[in-house]
């Protein structure tokens, strides 16, 4: 596609004067170029197969069949078939077909809750009349059994290699290009480029990217644990089996979720949800509800209330902490309650810490802003990592446990490049902590990973004693960078001070308008934009325009864009533990799921 | 940064006559601008705000059925006329009417207003004055549920 956005600009800039025929030439070169580069074959739509071709099928995990006709067929004009033989009988089950599903134009073919249990690849077609449409599915199995007694997912929500190498500046410090020590998160002996696009886009969300960590399956952005169908219903299109549902349904696992965002957020729910939309937030708790790990740990306590409830975000009356602890869960809100209920030995536990995102490193030990006067006894993404392992490890059948820090993310988003590194840091910690865990027995699995990068880059240092006010003055690069002067690091690695005179200039490569001053927001995190007038635009927040050495910066991002945006780099995964070794190299996301299945021995 | 400062003159402009208007409006008798409305602030909405819900000052309480005014910022609205909006603490930089994995703060208040008007950006302090309504409620076009309301409502740019 790259080649063909050339074209197009070379097109805009033609002069004036070109002749008329060259241009019509080039128009039709390039309409060729599009309809070839996006494999358009015109004429009908042919049906569609879910799931979608090339997908990767653990052998005995469950997942809905779904065939969509284009128009209305009749029902003996349709045919399925899995390698030539029927499809419902391959899979034992019975077809559903519903004409005109949701009002649209197709005829719908369904076989649900299926599982396919012989290794290989599978042609599946759908055939209606002449028209025929196929896909190759491979299952595959988990052939050497169980080789972990424990996986413990790490996903730094947005991590890009840009955090890591700041982190490590700040945490570790830098004499003469020598770091002074490595991040837990560095230093594991397996590696491998992630590469994270989803069924519609080259970039994802934390939906669709989660997804394919916890399925195997590649799905759109917005969804999880599901491909995305015509349905309207966001609960409705074809499931497939998450790596939670499979360890509670086939293992005697202990199961834990711990995050630092609301736990209804994409990336814990992708543990456990079924939705077209990650937004869902009261199915979904019905969904963990459904699933019940032992462990869930995050924010988001309003979506737990019945609507009664003042500071409820329900529409229904259920009161989902009562239902948890009538089903055994010791619920905690507080790092003190959370601490007290693992001394005590309770196996299963819900701690809920926020009404929204618990506070992020820099506001709960240093700042105290954002919610932290509110909430002052949260515990933090490592109290959680350390809480959830010591009530998960007393299981003999071992664990799998996904630990989220989510903020790297959220402030990447808001421009925040402080908080975006402390959170960065926290997870370090969170590992370090799961690495000395391992170190005891050598049978847990450890993959740290992020889900989707953000375009963050170390250009210099922003440099207090330049002359001049405004950032670009401020802005030392090359040798005039020298290294950041950041406070003295206390025992968990974090600098002291941030609002030192020789910052890191960690650069967010797209923004909405905003003003820009190169200092750490020690008031709160940064709102870079607010709503305009008019809607879905977005304006800088006229707050950040007072900042002393405040420049208006004019976004890059479409209008109706409030901060930045996601983008579609590959990340790095790095991994130790039996089943580890199959990282290196460049993998598609979709295979973090498969090592994860084959170290627990998960097929049949 | 010069389109922001002729955007703060125009601004400043537009809140010297909408205020005039509001005197005038507010004068008007019938509602329940009668009284003196109880000034409530974001600070003093709630006297527990924790993981298990929140908690109605007894400000809140006594003002039930009450005229009061209040300070905030007005959220990414729906419509660009609307009589139903969303008053927050702080400028709100998502909109989780238009953005799927934004979420909207606990403690925010619904404004009905008395009729259609013009909304702000949510980067403008407004100040709120209606009858105040606690309790349950489901906003019937957008299955909007909140606690806390001010119905009857009308708002001015500005503190
Ligand atoms: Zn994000």
């Amino acid at each position: 596609m790259g080649r063909v956005f050339l074209v197009g600009i070379e097109l805009a800039r033609a002069p004036s004067g070109s002749p008329i025929d060259e241009v019509a030439m080039l128009k039709r070169a390039l309409l060729a170029t599009v309809l070839v580069t996006a494999g358009w074959t015109g004429g009908a739509v042919a049906q569609t197969i879910y799931p979608l071709d090339r997908a990767e099928i653990l052998s005995g995990s469950k997942f809905d069949l779904k065939v969509e006709f284009p128009g209305t067929v009749a029902a003996d004009q349709l045919k399925v078939t899995i390698d030539g033989k029927d499809a419902a009988e391959v899979l034992g089950a019975k077809p559903e077909i519903v004409a005109k599903e949701d009002g649209h134009d197709l005829t719908a073919y369904w076989l649900r809750g299926v599982s396919l249990t012989t290794a290989g690849k599978v042609k599946v077609e759908a055939s209606a009349g002449t028209e025929k449409k196929s896909v190759a599915w491979e299952v595959f199995d988990t052939p050497k059994g169980r080789v972990a007694k424990n996986v413990i997912l790490f996903v730094g929500d947005g991590f890009s290699i840009a955090h890591r190498t700041a982190a490590r500046i700040m945490s570790k410090g830098i004499v003469q290009g020598h770091f002074g020590g490595e991040l837990a998160v560095d230093d594991m002996p397996y590696m491998a480029l992630i590469s994270t696009p989803g069924t519609d886009s080259i970039v994802t969300d934390s939906a669709n990217a989660m997804s394919a960590y916890t399925t195997g399956h590649k799905t759109c952005v917005n969804a999880l644990g599901i491909y995305c169908a015509k349905n309207k219903n966001t609960l409705d299109h074809p499931k497939v089996e998450t790596i939670g549902e499979l360890v509670k349904r086939k293992t005697g696992m202990a199961l834990g979720v711990v995050t630092n965002s609301e736990i209804e957020d994409a990336t814990p729910a992708g543990i456990v949800a079924h939705t077209r939309k990650r937004s869902d937030f009261n199915d979904i708790v019905e969904m963990f509800y459904d699933v019940k790990p032992d462990v869930i740990m995050g924010g988001g306590s309003p979506n737990f209330l019945p609507k009664s409830t003042p500071g409820s975000k329900r529409k229904d009356d259920v009161d989902y902490l009562k239902k948890f602890e009538e089903a055994g869960y010791a619920f905690v809100s507080t790092k003190t309650e959370m601490e007290k209920a693992v001394a005590d030995g309770k196996s299963k536990i819900l701690g809920l810490y926020n009404t929204g995102n618990i506070d992020g490193a820099l506001d709960l030990k240093y700042l105290k802003k954002g919610s932290v006067s509110k909430f002052p006894d949260q515990p933090d993404v490592v109290d959680e990592t350390k809480a959830a392992i010591a009530t998960l490890s007393k299981n003999p059948n071992g664990f799998f446990l996904m630990v989220e820090s989510a903020r790297i993310d959220k402030y990447s988003h808001s421009l925040d490049p402080e908080r975006a590194l402390f959170d960065t840091i926290m997870l370090d910690n969170a590992v370090k902590y799961a690495k000395d865990f391992a170190a005891k027995n050598g049978d847990t699995m450890i993959i740290v990973v992020a889900d989707h990068a953000h375009p963050v880059s170390i250009i210099g240092t922003y440099d207090d004693d330049r002359p001049g006010q405004t950032p670009r003055e401020k802005l030392g690069t090359y040798a005039d960078a020298k290294v950041p002067n950041y406070g003295p690091v206390d025992a968990e690695g974090y600098p002291t001070n941030i609002d030192v005179s020789r910052r890191i200039a960690l650069e967010f490569g797209t923004t909405p308008d905003t003003c820009f001053n190169a200092k750490p927001f020690m008031d709160g995190e940064n709102v870079p934009a607010v709503a305009g007038a008019t809607p879905k635009t977005y304006v800088e927040n006229p707050k950040n325009c007072e900042r002393p050495g405040a420049v208006h910066i004019t976004g890059n991002l479409p209008f109706d864009a409030s901060s930045g945006v996601h983008s579609g780099d590959d990340v790095l995964l790095t991994a130790m533990g039996p089943g580890a070794e199959v990282f290196h190299g460049r993998l598609d996301n979709t295979r973090v799921f498969r090592a994860m299945a084959t170290a627990l021995g998960l097929a049949k | 940064m010069s389109d922001s400062l002729s955007g703060s003159t125009r601004i400043g402009i537009t809140r010297r006559c909408f205020t005039a208007a509001w005197f005038a409006f507010a004068a008007l008798p019938g509602s329940a601008r009668a009284a003196a409305p109880t000034p409530l602030t974001f600070d003093t909405l709630y006297s527990e705000f924790g993981v298990r819900g929140l908690v109605f000052s007894p400000t809140v309480k006594a003002s039930v059925g009450k005229p009061v005014s209040i300070i905030g910022y007005m959220a990414p609205p729906l419509m660009a006329e609307a009589t139903f909006f969303v008053l927050t603490r702080e400028p709100l930089a998502i909109c989780p009417f238009c953005q799927s994995d934004a979420d909207w703060p606990s403690d925010i208040v619904v404004v009905r207003l008395a009729g259609a008007s013009p909304l702000v950006s949510a980067g403008t302090r407004v100040t709120v004055t209606g009858t105040l309504e606690v309790g349950t409620a489901t906003d019937p076009d957008t299955g909007f549920v909140s606690q806390l309301r001010i119905v009857d409502a009308e708002y001015r740019r500005g503190p």
